[in-house]
């Protein structure tokens, strides 16, 4: 049994008391979620923090999938399991079953939760890309009120989000458009381990069935999974074909910044990015001239 | 109303059929495992006991300056820190291996890999005893590693043992089987020769359960009692008397349920003749137990060879001779647990299952800044490594001949007229009918139909692949003339009572950490008396309480202890047969044997069963002149031969062309592991072992970066296989008895683990035969498959 360093546990029982504790405790506290990225890292001493605030209480204020005609709402708290069982947002952004299915195993999508994902910001967790294609924006909470944060100003760097002290992320905001859709593709050594590289695409096609805009979010190759830049531009107004998603995977699989490891060399996974990329596209808009 | 907490654990075993003896039936030991009722070293709780934890190197070489544990001390909770310094003092800072090499229970010179054991701390809890680690301060001055051993025998190589006097390199070993002139002779007029560099990465065991111990040293009695995770509790006993000083009849190691050891818990790790000190020094029950991680980076380790192949043939197809070079990394210790005479293991059997004219091979060990070991892991004491280069090297010939491979097995096997067949390296092989399990497997899988199908697929840019191999191993070791384990001999002993209303104890002497011994030897006992195996309570793993014997690894429990629980039943059957004839009243030979009972020969309505028998040896009345009372016996055997299990397994994958991803779709195993006792153990242990081999072949490696650090540190680092890695397997077997056992069971623990990795692989190289690929190392990875797909297949680092 690996055995954590000695740390203070505060649950809180509403989101108001965990703000509270979270500006009382100041720096030294961490919020604890599912715990399953942070409970390991303390087991392995990698993380120490003196204070633990425990918000699983609140699973009934912050655990929902709400999908209204203009967006769709996801409290921080909600399991990776009720997201990949929601049908309502699968139908709306199927990106999210196509993660979830993929999302390390039951045992860890009974806990995990979509916030404590986020917060992690680990350049190599799946929901950041996931929310950076659909163009979710954060909501956090401090004592002075809430602010909307859009993925590219939440994720800070490895490990680093906009998250302050004595603050919380209570929601996830994803805006509906209408004539798109979504997938993920990934690739892992084995069901559960983080992924060699994936890619999260999201496609809006205009009237005329031409692609209206296009976001791509890469996962483990590069350290941050903020939306490659360049490939709306060179893909928005043609038709989609294969050309096109040869084009975008090509600007994905240069734009990305892998290091070698265990995983793989950094030609493989450029290579990812680029045939996941077109992966991603291809089902995306085939799911979308599904839908009509 | 009855719940599952009050229903008594018996009644679980609800089998079909309940056999009395070989036959399908619920392992005994199932309902208490299922419902998290084991009783492992961890679980047990003594009064006062105190916890150890063990400070580690976080260097793969250095020299150790200083080590000031006062901080450490001063910790309320802490009642004792032991460092090397203070082992040394005692005479205990370094320990033999099993292959006759030292190793140091604490470091007092120097830090010889990433993980090794500097100083320990026993306190009042597992929290403190971790915290207090934190408050020791050691200072190392780090020295260059030795991690590639392709360059541990450069002249300006740091040495790693220079504790070895007048050591000057780190050459561990040099040994050679076979016969190198022949071979040379063989290859000269060969008129096809192929070699291939072979990888067998440094791969782990990975037991659920890690290792650990609590030792209880009462100094009243002058007893030391040892609850430990030990797959040869009787071994260890007797090292620990031989390090210790510990008088023997004053220790008694208890090994309790076990969770997983495949090899990983035949060695003594520092760890435990730690808590026996701690326990001496402080008089309390210290109880240590590794993490996660401690498992990882510092316990015994598999493979790790480094193997050229050469193979010798006709053009058409005729196998004339393997040759083969090896350079083995042994790490910072030689702590590698095989027979003394066998310092590569039974690695002779390269030459497989295939008749040859020759063969030879030479192998150089070295010694690295890495963790010890080295022969864990289900491997049969190196067969799996040397299975994977002869099944790999007979595939690349095949490609290089452009024959099937499977047509060029069926060329080469050893014919069934052959046996017992003597090898070129001296192995004699019991018994084997090989070519009519390579026929099985290929009728189950369909070869023909899959042939076929990957033609098509090929057409059309998919990547299929088909892969065979064909495997003998050599279990049961072993004859006592040839094979000791630091001076003991490899026998085991067994003993068992009947008692008076005719239930039976068995006491064996090997140590169950799985596999389901209490239900396979109950059965092999059920088989020779006709008592039903339920009411055969299986005694293992307590020294107080059972015969001597070396212990569960090597396959070697069914081949070794199996015989011995076979003999003794009929030693007890024998002295019963003639309680019987006084009961009876006839002669000896009026009596004939039908399973559980004795009958008068000619007379159907006269006979006596067992338990008749049993209550007769205790009961009131005459025995027969020259019987003692009681019914019980005693054996020790010594195996005359090893025993020869072998099959023939095939691999369907599927690569994706895109990523490299490698999907196992079909697995067939077909298996000869001689008499089979229980169809459903061996299964779960096939289904296992095919499931490690899918773990090597695709994705485990101990890794190491420049430094030595060790990069494979936890389970999400150091991957193992999970249930949706693998296929449906598809399980099948021949039966070919062993001559010499006196059931003819042959083993069954490893010959999955041995077979499948080199299926796998084969299959796979066949899917990427299109890109010219005719070798490609482990662990296949997307990345390196894909690696493989570009040209560059890259050995691994």
């Amino acid at each position: 049994m690996q055995v954590p360093a000695p740390f203070e546990y505060r649950r809180a029982t509403s989101v108001e008391e965990a703000i509270d504790l979270l500006g009382e405790l100041g720096s030294s506290a961490r919020v604890v979620a599912g715990g399953h990225s942070l409970l390991p890292m303390m087991k392995l001493r990698l993380a120490t923090p003196e204070r633990l605030v425990d918000i699983n209480d609140l699973h009934g204020e912050l655990g929902y999938v709400r999908v209204d005609p203009g967006e769709v709402r996801i409290g921080a708290l909600t399991r990776h399991r009720e997201l990949l069982e929601s049908d309502d947002l699968a139908a709306v952004h199927p990106v999210f079953r196509d993660a979830e299915r993929v999302i390390a195993d039951p045992v860890v999508r009974n806990r995990g939760t979509i916030g404590g994902s986020l917060c992690q910001a680990d350049p190599a967790e799946d929901l950041s890309a996931v929310c950076t294609a659909v163009d979710a924006a954060c909501v956090i909470r401090g004592a002075g009120g809430t602010r909307e944060v859009p993925m590219a100003e939440f994720y800070r760097g490895p490990f680093e989000t906009a998250v302050g002290d004595g603050e919380l992320l209570v929601e996830v905001r994803v805006p509906r458009r209408p004539r798109g859709s979504s997938a993920y593709e990934k690739v892992e050594r084995r069901a559960g381990d983080w992924a060699v590289a994936a890619s999260a695409a999201a496609l809006w096609l205009d009237d005329d069935g031409r692609i209206a805009d296009v976001r791509v979010g890469l996962s483990a190759v590069g350290p941050s999974t903020t939306a490659v830049e360049g490939i709306a531009e060179a893909l928005r107004g043609r038709e989609p074909s294969e050309e096109a998603y040869a084009q975008a995977g090509a600007i994905a699989a240069e734009r990305c910044n892998p290091v070698a490891d265990l995983r793989g060399s950094v030609e493989y996974k450029r290579h990812l990015a680029d045939e996941l990329t077109r992966r991603a596209l291809r089902r995306a808009v085939a799911r979308c001239r599904r839908e009509g | 109303m009855t719940t599952l907490g009050t229903r008594p654990l018996d009644s679980f075993v609800d089998n079909d059929q309940k056999p009395v003896g070989y036959g399908r039936m619920l392992r005994k030991e199932d309902p208490r495992f299922v419902r998290g009722l084991g009783h492992y070293c961890d679980d047990i709780q003594l009064p006062g006991m105190l916890h150890m934890a063990i400070l580690r190197s976080p260097f793969a070489h250095a020299r150790i300056v200083s080590v000031d544990t006062s901080r450490a001390l001063a910790h309320p909770k802490v009642k004792a820190v032991v460092t090397g310094a203070d082992l040394a003092e005692k005479g205990l800072a370094w320990m033999p291996t099993l292959s006759n090499d030292v190793q140091a229970v604490l470091a007092t010179d120097k830090v010889r890999f990433q993980g090794q054991e500097v100083a320990v701390v026993v306190a009042e809890d597992r929290y403190s005893a971790r915290d207090a680690l934190e408050l020791i301060d050691v200072r190392y001055d780090p020295l260059p590693p030795v991690v590639d051993a392709r360059h541990a025998l450069d002249p300006d190589a740091p040495v790693i043992r220079d504790d070895l006097e007048g050591k000057a390199d780190n050459h561990c070993f040099d040994w050679e089987t076979g016969d190198a002139a022949a071979t040379q002779a063989v290859f000269d007029r060969a008129e096809v020769v192929v070699s291939q560099d072979i990888v067998y990465p440094r791969v782990h065991p990975a037991p659920m359960e890690t290792c650990g111990c609590v030792a209880d040293y009462d100094r009243v009695s002058g007893k030391l009692t040892l609850w430990t995770t030990s797959q040869a509790p009787h071994a260890h006993r007797t090292l620990y008397a031989l390090v210790a000083g510990l008088p023997e009849h004053k220790i008694r190691v208890v090994s309790p349920d076990i969770g997983g050891g495949f090899g990983n818990k035949v060695p003594i790790y520092p760890g435990y003749v730690c808590a026996i000190v701690a326990s001496l020094v402080l008089h309390k029950p210290v109880k240590w137990m590794e993490d996660r991680s401690e498992n990882l980076i510092s316990t015994g380790f598999a493979r790790d060879y480094l193997m050229r192949g050469e193979i010798a043939a006709t053009r058409d197809g005729k196998i004339l001779a393997v040759r083969t070079n090896v350079l083995a990394d042994h790490g910072a210790f030689n702590g590698t647990a095989a027979p003394v005479k066998y310092p590569a293991g039974f690695f002779g059997v390269f030459t497989g299952s295939y008749d040859l004219e020759a063969a030879y091979c030479h192998m150089t060990a070295v010694y690295t800044n890495k963790a010890p070991g080295g022969v864990a892991y289900a491997c049969s004491f190196r067969i799996t490594e040397a299975v994977y280069l002869v099944e790999r090297m007979v595939d690349v010939l095949a490609r290089e001949l452009d024959m099937d491979p499977a047509e060029l097995r069926l060329r080469n096997l050893i014919r069934p007229d052959q046996f017992p067949y003597t090898t070129k390296t001296g192995w004699v092989y019991d018994s084997g009918e090989y070519e009519r399990a390579l026929r099985l497997s290929m009728e189950t899988a369909g070869y023909a139909e899959l042939r076929k199908e990957q033609a098509e697929r090929r057409a059309r840019g998919e990547l299929m692949g088909i892969g065979l191999s064909f495997f003998t191993e050599a279990v049961g070791a072993g004859p006592r003339k040839d094979m000791d384990i630091l001076g003991l001999g490899m026998a085991d002993g067994c003993e068992l009572t009947v008692h008076p209303t005719g239930k039976a104890v068995v006491r064996l002497s090997v140590q169950t950490q799985g596999q389901g011994h209490e239900t396979t030897f109950a059965q092999i006992v059920a088989e020779e008396l006709g008592i039903p195996p339920a009411d055969i309570e299986v005694v293992h793993g307590d020294t107080d309480q059972t015969p001597f014997g070396l212990g569960t690894y090597g396959s070697r429990s069914t081949p070794v202890s199996g015989a011995a629980a076979a003999m003794v039943a009929r030693k007890v059957r024998d002295k019963a047969r003639i309680i019987a004839s006084g009961m009876l009243e006839v002669s000896v030979a009026d009596l004939e044997w039908e399973k559980g009972a004795f009958g008068v020969k000619g007379d159907p309505t006269r006979s006596v069963t067992i338990q008749d028998v049993a209550m007769r040896s205790y009961g009131a009345g005459d025995l027969p002149e020259g019987v003692e009372g009681g019914l019980q016996a005693e054996v020790c055997y010594n195996p005359e031969n090893l025993t020869y299990p072998f099959g023939a397994y095939i691999c369907v994958v599927d690569v994706d062309p895109g990523t490299g991803a490698v999907k196992v779709r079909k697995f067939v195993a077909i298996d000869d592991c001689g008499t089979r006792i229980n169809e459903m153990i061996i299964e779960g242990q096939v289904h296992g072992g095919l499931t490690d081999g899918v773990g090597m072949a695709l994705m485990e490696m101990i890794a190491f970066d420049e430094d030595g650090n060790c990069l494979s540190a936890s389970l999400m680092d150091y991957l193992i296989p999970t249930a949706l890695e693998v296929p449906d397997w598809r399980t099948g077997h021949t039966v070919t008895p062993s001559p010499h056992h006196p059931i003819g069971a042959k083993g069954i623990g490893e010959s999955a683990t041995v077979g499948s990795p080199p299926a796998v692989v084969n299959a796979i190289v066949d899917a990427l035969a299109p890109f010219g690929i005719r070798h490609a190392d482990m662990p296949l990875t997307p990345s390196r498959v894909w690696d493989a797909m570009q040209g560059h297949p890259r050995p691994p680092v």
